[in-house]
């Protein structure tokens, strides 16, 4: 069976021009080692920062107990604690000595156990409350390992679903995809559409007979391929450094990431037709683009806790589908059934742009 | 000449943004293998009426015909038959010549082998030999530009549009440029050039003046200097723009 090639209406010497022009574009980012930087090497390193060092999850909480009866009950309890890797337990304290420990950071928490626990098993906890993000997340997470023999029915028992120790890789692995995207295919494409303007080489190029609109997509073909070995290389990180299971299937996370891809490099063009010069297209792709991804999107911050402004701008915000959608697959393991909705809101917003980004593009040439 | 060799024939050539009437009915023919020089101060519409020709605009009025294509409704087969070279410098300085070559080369549809022979004549008339695997930034700017100029012809192109070529670069590199230029023409290329620089204008072989949107002046520099009883092109460009109303 014969194929025909993909371009209408284009001789085939159109086809060997689009051709040498990407050889092109591959040569431009493999000479500039500042882009390859930026589109090979900042992924890695945001993974690497986000999952070890802006972790926030609470690793090794240092825990003091101060219990009246050391009944067999206690120090079971101690016992699981102190198996548990992420407690460390630091030893029996007097109940007067509760402020020091804390105070001198020898303990972020203490535990008290009851007078009569072996009956109630009632327990109180003391944190270190001055950084309240770790306080707060390894409260949560003692109380979860006090509560679960506990038969008191004082406190509803917490079980949390889908992420069972609370792992911060799980929240921002999405995120990052999201970011990394918009990094690479907007602000990537703008400034190097920008650079021909800039230099003067946009005019020869227009005087040629190759298609104003196949300059611009020769020139998306490379960080398109980019942004797909981006995405393979931040799925194997967060696979096998972070553990993030994954579980759900990755064909709708290609899908949904195909989608994004696209819908970014359309926002990379529509922002070279509105600037003139490189510097001024990178400030835009940062202030327009990654500010609203890091701060709306619910990559750092949930959007639930947002005011109600906030949260209606960050319904424009691409990223914010992308990252909800994709932490459902990955971490909740749904499949397409359910990331339906964003997936339309995404396939809707990408052919906007395309339509507005290539509309202008011509306008422009004008 | 017949009507055959009228490489250019620009007929009434008119553009308007608005109001504003950047190029006012300007008609001309340029023959094959004609330099003609194409003059005008800053903002008396010669970048506009040169896009027009370049298939870059559309005229509102009048008509064009470049290499045999209307440039309203033929663009493109334009396109595909001019080179083109502004004064902003035309190649990429991060790739080598060879690069350089072979991107444009293969823009213009040329085959691989018609690529490599090309390159090679091309090695052989600048003078050009490690070079050719050098980045095209490092190179002299007087070798940049020659290069720029047969990069621009690397297609044959029936016409050449040279915007401003040799801005910035002193009289002897671009009496050098000019070398090329007359190589070009005496090889049937005609070439279309701009220029702010009267010395280049007196290598013309024909010369327009362009004053407010309108060609006020059009011959031989010779002719145009015995027309307005000057001893230089330089004078009867002044004498020209000292009548222009439109500022820079």
């Amino acid at each position: 069976m014969k194929y025909s090639v993909p371009w209408p209406e284009m001789p085939p010497e159109m086809n060997k021009s689009f051709i040498a022009f990407v050889k092109k574009e591959v040569l431009h980012i493999l000479r500039d080692p500042r882009t390859m930087i930026v589109a090979l090497l900042v992924p890695v390193v945001q993974m690497i920062l986000f999952g070890f060092a802006i972790s926030t999850e609470v690793n090794d909480v240092e825990v003091a107990v101060v219990a009246p009866h050391i009944t067999p009950a206690v120090e079971a309890k101690i016992d699981q604690l102190s198996h548990n890797p992420y407690f460390t337990f630091k030893g029996y304290i007097d109940g007067r000595d509760i402020d020091r420990t804390l105070a001198s950071n020898e303990a972020l928490a203490v535990i008290v156990f009851d007078r009569d626990y072996t009956i109630n098993g009632k327990t109180q906890l003391v944190m270190d409350g001055s950084n309240p993000n770790t306080a707060q997340t390894a409260a949560g997470y003692l109380t979860q390992v006090l509560d679960d023999t506990s038969s008191s029915g004082l406190a509803p028992g917490v079980t949390i679903l889908y992420n069972p120790q609370l792992k911060s890789a799980y929240n921002f692995v999405p995120g990052i995809m999201g970011l990394i995207f918009i990094l690479i295919c907007a602000m990537l494409t703008s400034v190097s559409i920008v650079r021909e303007k800039e230099t003067g080489t946009m005019e020869v190029l227009l005087v040629s007979p190759i298609r104003p609109v196949m300059i611009v997509v020769a020139k998306m073909v490379p960080y398109f391929i980019l942004a797909c070995i981006d995405l393979a290389v931040i799925l194997l990180i967060a696979r096998f450094a972070l553990d993030v299971p994954l579980s759900g299937s990755l064909a709708a996370i290609f899908i949904l990431s195909f989608i994004y891809i696209v819908l970014s490099l359309a926002l990379g063009l529509l922002i070279s037709t509105l600037v003139d010069s490189q510097m001024v297209a990178l400030l835009m792709a940062g202030m327009v683009l990654i500010m609203p991804v890091m701060m709306l999107s619910g990559m750092l911050y949930p959007i639930e806790n947002m005011p109600a402004i906030l949260r209606g701008v960050s319904c424009i915000v691409p990223a914010r589908w992308y990252i909800e959608a994709t932490r459902k697959i990955m971490v909740e393991g749904l499949g397409f059934g359910y990331i339906f909705m964003e997936l339309a809101i995404l396939t809707g917003m990408t052919l906007f742009l395309i339509i507005v980004s290539v509309k202008r593009f011509k306008k422009r040439l004008e | 000449m017949d009507n055959n060799d009228k490489v250019i024939q620009v007929t009434n050539l008119t553009k308007r943004f608005g109001d504003f009437t950047a190029v006012d009915s300007i008609s001309f023919e340029v023959g094959r293998g004609e330099i003609f020089g194409f003059l005008g101060a800053n903002g008396a519409g010669k970048t506009t009426a040169m896009r027009m020709l370049c298939g870059l605009s559309i005229p509102t009025a009048g008509t064009a015909s470049v290499a045999g294509y209307d440039v309203g409704r033929q663009a493109e087969l334009v396109k595909r038959h001019i080179g083109y070279m502004s004064q902003k410098f035309s190649l990429y300085s991060e790739l080598t010549v060879k690069e350089n070559i072979a991107l444009f080369a293969g823009i213009y549809g040329l085959s691989r082998r018609e690529i490599k022979d090309r390159s090679q004549s091309l090695a052989k008339s600048l003078d050009l030999g490690e070079e050719m695997n050098m980045r095209v930034g490092i190179l002299p700017m007087g070798q940049q530009q020659k290069l720029a100029f047969s990069v621009a012809t690397i297609h044959n192109p029936e016409v050449v549009f040279l915007d401003e070529p040799t801005g910035g670069v002193d009289p002897v590199t671009r009496r050098r440029f000019w070398e090329l230029i007359y190589q070009a023409s005496a090889a049937g290329t005609t070439v279309f050039v701009t220029t702010h620089y009267m010395d280049e204008a007196e290598y013309c072989n024909r010369v327009s003046v362009m004053v407010d949107g309108q060609i006020k002046a059009l011959g031989s520099p010779a002719e145009l200097k015995q027309t307005f009883n000057a001893a230089s092109m330089d004078e009867v460009f002044r004498a020209l723009a000292r009548n222009a109303t439109r500022n820079e």
